[in-house]
């Protein structure tokens, strides 16, 4: 317990729970005082007025999962070039050449998927 | 904020209970404070203020009546919102079409942990600040995907996907340019990045090589796209999707997703402020060194002031551009800023090499071309207020 307290990410503990707990008493409260009138059409999907038409577990187009995948790649590279940023004055010209290897290298990753057209969007 | 608490101790309060006990009730009582006396307030007041703004530069006059000027909108709002049926489709996850407002929520207010306020004021001085900020402003994503895809709605489901790939491919952007600083800066902790600054313009990191420079508006532009805000505000587009992935989102719920978005502008900003702007940096002034109270307001208002611009700087750009395309808006990202911020950090690695302890000319010169384009700038706006014969939103108190 005393650990807990004293380390430093403790408050991050407590704005977590906090908000789970502003959020939760918030809505029981709207629950409470909110009238409770539900009817079918009420609960139905909303699309504009029509009657709903199917559901929308439908398939969507595949491009969203590759700019995810991308995201990976250039977001995960980001954050490799973090703890080189920090330490990069003790490094000296050393580190930007081997850093600059690995950007290289992503890089071309980069200009590899864009010249495949995985940047388009039609 | 631990100092403190320890003075208090010292002074001899909360004698005979146990140290961390304190520290725990302090901490408890600190991040209740900053919720409901700073960022509820600010948030409600925000989104006010951004519908009066609006309507002044659309020749409106906007909300008025509730409270003076219509400043208690927000209060307003907020009640009638509580009051509202609580509606969940049928067709719905219900765990999950409950559990997103919490998600996007947690994922927005953690962030004021290591936001500060002055120089002694902050809830936490974590050495990974910066990192910490980008990771848990990327946690509401989780939370928009959750609402789009359990909402069962096409709507929501097309504004969550869109969301989701809009946030995820700007947050490349945006951590890029925030590594700029972290060359310049050497530390991730958010009060250590604004340390390494100062109170005059040129000493800010904004100006401390081309390359900051460039980053800033690349950061900026990126926020603004993973707020979605106009005019990327293609996941909640009104006149395609109704409302995005918060369609079927009423009530409380509802509420809950547009506090977490207005109250991230004023993240936006701070960020901006922490990194490029100073922070809370104030000239030394002889006669506030032995008044730490009014030495602290005084940082805090430098801070809130800077940070606040960029709140309405946001407004405004929401007030003026057209909604970009989907293809447009993946293409800026991944064929432009994308190459740029690889160079921007490139850039910055091989100046910190040649000049370590930054160049002065060359900042002080940077400092004067910021200059000559914010006169430039103020010079064209000035030009079109002129000419639109502003006799509604010139005139303040209506």
């Amino acid at each position: 317990m005393d650990d807990l307290v004293a380390h430093p990410f403790f408050p991050i503990l407590v704005l977590f729970c906090l908000a789970g707990i502003v959020v939760l008493a918030l809505l029981l409260v709207a629950q409470k005082v909110g009238p409770k009138k539900m009817d079918p059409v009420k609960a139905e999907p909303f699309e504009s007025g029509n009657p709903p038409r199917g559901d929308a577990r439908i398939r969507f187009p595949v491009k969203f999962y590759l700019v995810a995948m991308l995201f990976l790649i250039f977001d995960l590279e980001a954050v490799f070039l973090y703890p080189w940023a920090i330490l990069l004055r003790r490094l000296g010209t050393y580190g930007l050449v081997e850093m600059g290897i690995f950007l290289l290298i992503a890089a071309v990753g980069f200009l590899y998927a864009w010249k495949r057209g995985a940047l388009d969007w039609e | 904020m631990r100092q403190f608490v320890d003075q208090l101790i010292q002074n001899g309060y909360f004698a005979g209970a146990p140290k961390e006990l304190v520290y725990a009730g302090a901490m408890i009582v600190a991040a209740l404070v900053v919720l409901s006396v700073f960022v509820a307030p600010l948030a409600g007041v925000t989104s006010w203020l951004e519908r009066r703004v609006w309507a002044r530069m659309q020749s409106r006059v906007g909300p008025n009546r509730v409270g003076p000027q219509g400043i208690l909108q927000w209060l307003a709002d907020g009640i009638k919102n509580l009051l509202k049926e609580d509606i969940i489709p049928a067709s719905a996850d219900k765990f999950l079409f409950s559990l997103a407002p919490y998600v996007v929520f947690v994922g927005f207010l953690s962030a004021f942990v290591v936001i500060p306020f002055g120089r002694e004021l902050i809830v936490a001085d974590l050495n990974i600040g910066i990192l910490y900020l980008l990771a848990v402003t990327s946690v509401v994503v989780v939370g928009i995907l959750m609402a789009g895809w359990s909402s069962n709605n096409k709507w929501s489901l097309l504004g969550g996907m869109r969301s989701a790939a809009q946030i995820v491919s700007y947050e490349i952007p945006a951590g890029l340019a925030v590594l700029t600083i972290v060359f310049v800066a050497g530390t991730l902790s958010t009060q250590g990045i604004i340390k390494g600054q100062g109170w005059a313009p040129w000493d800010w990191f904004l100006f401390y090589n081309p390359f900051t420079f460039v980053a800033f508006f690349l950061y900026f532009t990126a926020a603004l796209a993973e707020g979605n805000r106009t005019p990327f505000d293609i996941p909640e587009a009104e006149s395609e999707l109704v409302a995005g992935y918060v369609t079927e989102y009423s009530g409380m719920r509802f509420l809950f997703f547009f506090f977490a978005e207005w109250g991230n502008l004023y993240v936006i900003g701070a960020v901006a402020t922490i990194l490029f702007l100073g922070g809370w940096h104030i000239p030394a002034i002889p006669a506030l060194a032995d008044q730490p109270i009014l030495k602290g307001g005084l940082q805090f208002a430098v801070f809130f002031v800077k940070a606040y611009f960029w709140v309405f700087v946001a407004m405004w750009v929401r007030a003026t551009l057209p909604r970009v395309r989907v293809d447009q808006l993946m293409s800026l990202c991944w064929k432009y800023m994308v190459p740029l911020s690889f160079v921007c950090v490139v850039g910055t690695a091989a100046w910190m090499l040649i000049w370590p302890q930054g160049n002065r000319p060359v900042s002080m010169a940077m400092f004067l071309l910021g200059v000559v384009i914010l006169a430039m700038f103020s010079k064209r706006v000035g030009y079109q207020i002129r000419h639109a014969r502003p006799v509604l939103y010139l005139r303040p108190y209506i």
